[in-house]
């Protein structure tokens, strides 16, 4: 994440949720089972779970998203993966 | 081999350098190969050059861009006369019927644009699609209203988005996806831009093609034409002299 302050882990949560109901609706929102892993708050960086079958409508929320907590902020993709452990592997590559 | 992703449409302050500096080296590290920002047309080449050194000090290739705003055919044609062998990319933002007609069918015209909010001013319809398929100019779209629009502008922009992504897929009018910002944290990764395509409705391959292979054809295609050794398309000069 790209951002001037360090938004705690809910405020990140939500507006990852916030993003993906602003562009699909919570319909769409409910497909998704988003879900927050890990979130490192000095890395700013999070694992986020979603469905295979919703990637690129989680990829696009991601993509939307201009704040956190009212602060200006981007989300950026590093890696996608199907096990969390080939995630870490990939991200430290 | 790697793909090469472009945005043709970085809108750089000339003179705000370090501003300028920041989004170039963000743009590099996001993963483009080439960027093109628009410059005014009374641009002298020389600061077009300093730009392009910093560029190629951040490792990102830059293409020069222009864009013309006519009101009529008739300004058209003299801003292409004038400025076309200036810029290595020419787009034209048609702010009414006669000027999108004519730039559609221009093959001097690289890239058409339409005005973001005003729905009704963007002149992209079946006609339009077929005059451009029959000569080179690309549709670009512009990714910053998706990301600063909220609620129905937003709505009626992605719908607009949807039924023109349509008809250029129809006529097979090569799409190019720009980003359109200023600031750096309104830039996204190529990959996130084609995500943020998936909302109008082109599939993952005219998405890829949108954000790399097309805008890397038009400013591969115009280099060449602007190279001194270029003489029509086909034709180039090989070797000068007086034992050819």
């Amino acid at each position: 994440m790209d951002s001037d302050g360090v938004p705690s882990r809910k405020e990140f949560i939500d507006a990852v949720w916030s993003a993906v109901a602003k562009l699909y609706g919570e319909y769409g929102a409910s497909q998704t089972s988003l879900a927050l892993i890990d979130y490192d708050l000095e890395e700013k960086t999070a694992v986020i779970r979603t469905s295979l079958a919703t990637l690129d409508l989680v990829r696009a929320s991601l993509a939307s998203i201009t704040c956190v907590a009212n602060r200006e902020a981007a989300v950026h993709v590093l890696a996608v993966s199907g096990t969390i452990k080939a995630l870490c592997k990939k991200v430290k590559r | 081999m790697r793909r090469a992703f472009a945005d043709l449409h970085l809108r750089l302050n000339v003179k705000d350098p370090a501003t300028a500096l920041r989004v170039i080296t963000k743009a590099a590290a996001l993963g483009y190969r080439l960027i093109a920002a628009p410059f005014p047309s009374e641009t002298r080449r020389d600061e077009i050059a300093k730009l392009k050194a910093v560029c190629s000090e951040a490792k990102i290739d830059f293409a020069s861009r222009i864009d013309l705003r006519p009101r009529t055919q008739k300004e058209l044609m003299q801003q292409l006369r004038r400025l076309r062998r200036k810029f290595e990319v020419i787009c034209v933002a048609c702010e009414n019927k006669q000027v999108a007609r004519h730039a559609a069918k221009d093959r001097r015209v690289d890239l058409l644009n339409f005005p973001l909010l005003d729905i009704r001013r963007r002149f992209f319809d079946r006609a339009e699609a077929e005059l451009a398929s029959n000569s080179l100019a690309a549709l670009e779209i512009d990714v910053k209203p998706l990301l600063v629009l909220e609620g129905p502008a937003r709505i009626r922009f992605l719908s607009s988005l949807r039924r023109e992504a349509a008809i250029a897929k129809e006529f097979h009018v090569p799409i190019v996806v720009s980003s359109g910002v200023s600031e750096e944290r309104l830039l996204r990764r190529p990959r996130e831009m084609a995500a943020l395509t998936f909302l109008f409705g082109l599939d993952e391959a005219s998405v890829l093609k949108a954000v790399s292979q097309n805008p890397v054809a038009i400013v591969k295609r115009n280099r060449e034409k602007l190279s001194s050794k270029f003489v029509a398309p086909g034709i180039r000069v090989i070797k000068e002299g007086k034992d050819c």
